[in-house]
């Protein structure tokens, strides 16, 4: 029998506060008025929310108790493909905590916080550095936002070149968002099919490109796990028809200092500080997803930008052409903390070996689960490597079951049914921060749910059987949603 | 999952690459989505109509499906106007997966009806789901 880390254990029920409360129960208690009260205006008069009464205690056992239903990566192994869930350092949430970084007021002048504008500073430099790219702005807020503002960046470009573009290039490969930022912007996407080794093919490209389209964005490596080896010569196309090249960095932890985005002929490209660079994520943020750019669109990124005068730092809001302001103050500045010092404590070396590790773990797996389950597609793989239920098909097992019976034995479930171009996939991203008896040990479970989907299918079916609630009926909550307390 | 020999098909109907089919009924023509497609789909939960007096070309998408997997689009198998939309779908997107081809999508006054000839036939739409 296999030694897995779950198993089922104290796990307390809990109701919502509003079922939980008892009238006249409260917080504290307040001594009794000793002034006159005041006339309350009528027109403010009326039934208040719906409040529940509880007192303290009531209050922190329900969220001790909602906490401990978490599970995050720093209770075991989060596979999640295209997340990049992978471990923490604390010394980077301990330096983002520090009360002089912190708790500087955003409104504070330049010359009040020169240490928190030297770390914006330095930090753009570092990613600069890392993509090959030398503009940089850390105003989004997250990698949808990154693209969002990229896209405002290329309608920038075309519009100071009066060149009226109307659509972009998606690739069926590359993030989700992708279509939506660029919809925003006005430009209508236009889909790509990849080929049928999981890439781009130059001639997809060469035939979709004209002079209406204002480029191209394209995940790499993309949501396949897959490196586009054609980059380049997809560049020089969306180039020479005055087009340009938007690189979605969402996947960096698989080729950080291996990669030059610039020498791919990149030009915009975000990174999402928050899965590569060190925050805890998921469930909303917040994130962070600076745009590095060409020295030639460095005049179109948001302001303000961090910048050094002599030996002062300061904030620069003279960009005549900007695109404007796309967050407040500086950005979601913790988060910016966090990558300093995670950058600061790998140096330039150790971020490459982190890239090295993530695909090496990746291509562990891709190997020693391919004959367990269907692997979409049989070449090397970067951090993340993507199976299909095709092999279950038989015992009518489905990629849903699968994840779920993980959830069993104590792993939150790979990324299912995305991409999109594989059928009933499984995108599984172990990063580079799992050990190699954790990797075996998620690969001898695996091995064994699969075992199980042959010769006793129902607990499959069945599952979970050990998580607090079993299968949720997500049709339901999908179709009927309840979104009051 | 249905297995080919499971599956429902409708004679008589049109379909398409993308697993749509095209009823004839007079000048106009009807569109939904195949057995094929709502079971590889699985629960719809919900469909995004487009406005009817809405024109598309053939190949456009004219709307959505979205399952508790993933979103698919809805692409014209012939270019049209829409001149009605089954609202019933608003409020029961799950009447799809109970009977895919009573219940109907959108109905269209089409640009070219010779367009339908390109379609395929429940013999050759079956070859293609047989791969």
């Amino acid at each position: 029998m296999t030694k897995t880390p779950g198993i089922s254990g104290l796990i307390f029920e809990e109701p919502l506060l509003w079922e939980k409360g008892q009238k006249g129960r409260h917080g504290m208690s307040i001594p009794a008025s000793d002034v006159p009260p005041a006339e309350f205006p009528a027109e403010l008069q009326g039934a208040g929310p719906e409040f529940p009464d509880l007192s303290e205690i009531d209050v922190v056992r329900h969220y001790t108790r909602l906490s401990q239903w978490n599970y995050g990566v720093d209770s075991g192994m989060y596979p999640l493909g295209s997340c990049t869930m992978k471990y923490n350092p604390k010394i980077n949430e301990k330096l983002a905590a520090t009360p002089e970084l912190a708790a500087a007021h955003p409104m504070l002048v330049d010359d009040e916080v020169q240490g928190n504008l030297q770390i914006m500073y330095e930090l753009q430099q570092y990613l600069a550095a890392i993509t090959g790219l030398p503009g940089v702005s850390l105003q989004p807020a997250a990698g949808a936002h990154g693209e969002l503002t990229g896209m405002l960046v290329f309608a920038a470009y075309h519009r100071s070149r009066n060149s009226r573009r109307t659509k972009i290039l998606i690739p069926d490969t590359a993030h989700g968002t992708n279509p939506a930022s660029a919809a925003l912007c006005g430009y209508k996407p236009v889909p790509i099919k990849s080929g049928a080794n999981g890439i781009l093919k130059v001639q997809s490209i060469a035939e979709a490109m004209d002079e209406e389209c204002a480029g191209i964005m394209i995940t790499n490596p993309n949501t396949l796990g897959l490196f586009e080896t054609n980059i380049r010569e997809i560049a020089d196309i969306v180039h020479a028809k005055g087009g340009l090249v938007y690189g979605d960095g969402a996947n960096m932890n698989a080729i950080m200092g291996v990669i030059n985005a610039a020498r791919c002929g990149i030009d915009v490209m975000h990174l999402n500080l928050h899965k590569t660079f060190s925050t805890p994520h998921g469930g909303g943020g917040p994130g962070a997803g600076p745009i590095c750019v060409t020295a030639e669109l460095e005049k179109f990124l948001p302001v303000p930008s961090a910048i050094k005068d002599g030996d002062i730092y300061r904030l620069n809001f003279n960009r005549p052409e900007s695109v404007g302001r796309v967050h407040a103050f500086h950005g979601n500045f913790s988060v910016l903390i966090r990558a300093y010092c995670y950058i600061r404590t790998m140096g330039a070396e150790n971020l490459k070996k982190a890239s090295q590790l993530a695909v090496l773990n990746a291509a562990y797996i891709k190997e020693q689960l391919k004959g367990t389950l269907q692997l979409a597609y049989n070449r090397p793989c970067m951090h993340e490597c993507v199976f299909s239920d095709a092999l279950q098909a038989e015992d009518k097992i489905t990629t849903l079951d699968i994840a779920k019976r993980l959830i069993d034995y104590g792993y939150h479930p790979p990324t299912i049914y995305f991409p999109l171009v594989v059928h009933g996939a499984l995108m599984i991203e172990p990063t580079e921060t799992e050990c190699k008896d954790d990797i075996d040990q998620f690969i001898a479970t695996m091995k064994l749910v699969v075992q199980e989907a042959k010769e006793h299918p129902e607990l499959l079916r069945q599952a979970p059987v050990k998580a607090k609630l079993r299968r949720l009926d997500e049709t339901q909550a999908a179709r009927k949603p309840c979104l009051c307390g | 999952m249905k297995e080919l020999s499971e599956l429902n098909f409708r004679e008589g109907l049109r379909y398409t690459d993308d697993h749509e089919w095209v009823s004839e009924s007079g000048a106009t023509l009807k569109i939904g989505v195949s057995d094929y497609a709502q079971d590889q789909m699985g629960d719809i939960v919900y469909v995004e109509l487009p406005e009817v007096g809405a024109t598309f070309e053939k190949g456009e998408e004219f709307g959505t499906l979205e399952s508790v997997k993933a979103v698919s689009e809805l692409y014209m198998p012939i270019g049209g106007e829409i001149v009605a939309v089954n609202e019933d779908l608003a409020d029961a997107p799950e009447l799809i997966n109970e009977d895919s081809y009573t219940h109907w999508i959108i109905e269209i006054k089409p640009a070219d009806m010779d367009e339908l000839e390109d379609l395929h036939s429940v013999a050759s739409y079956r070859d293609l789901l047989k791969g």
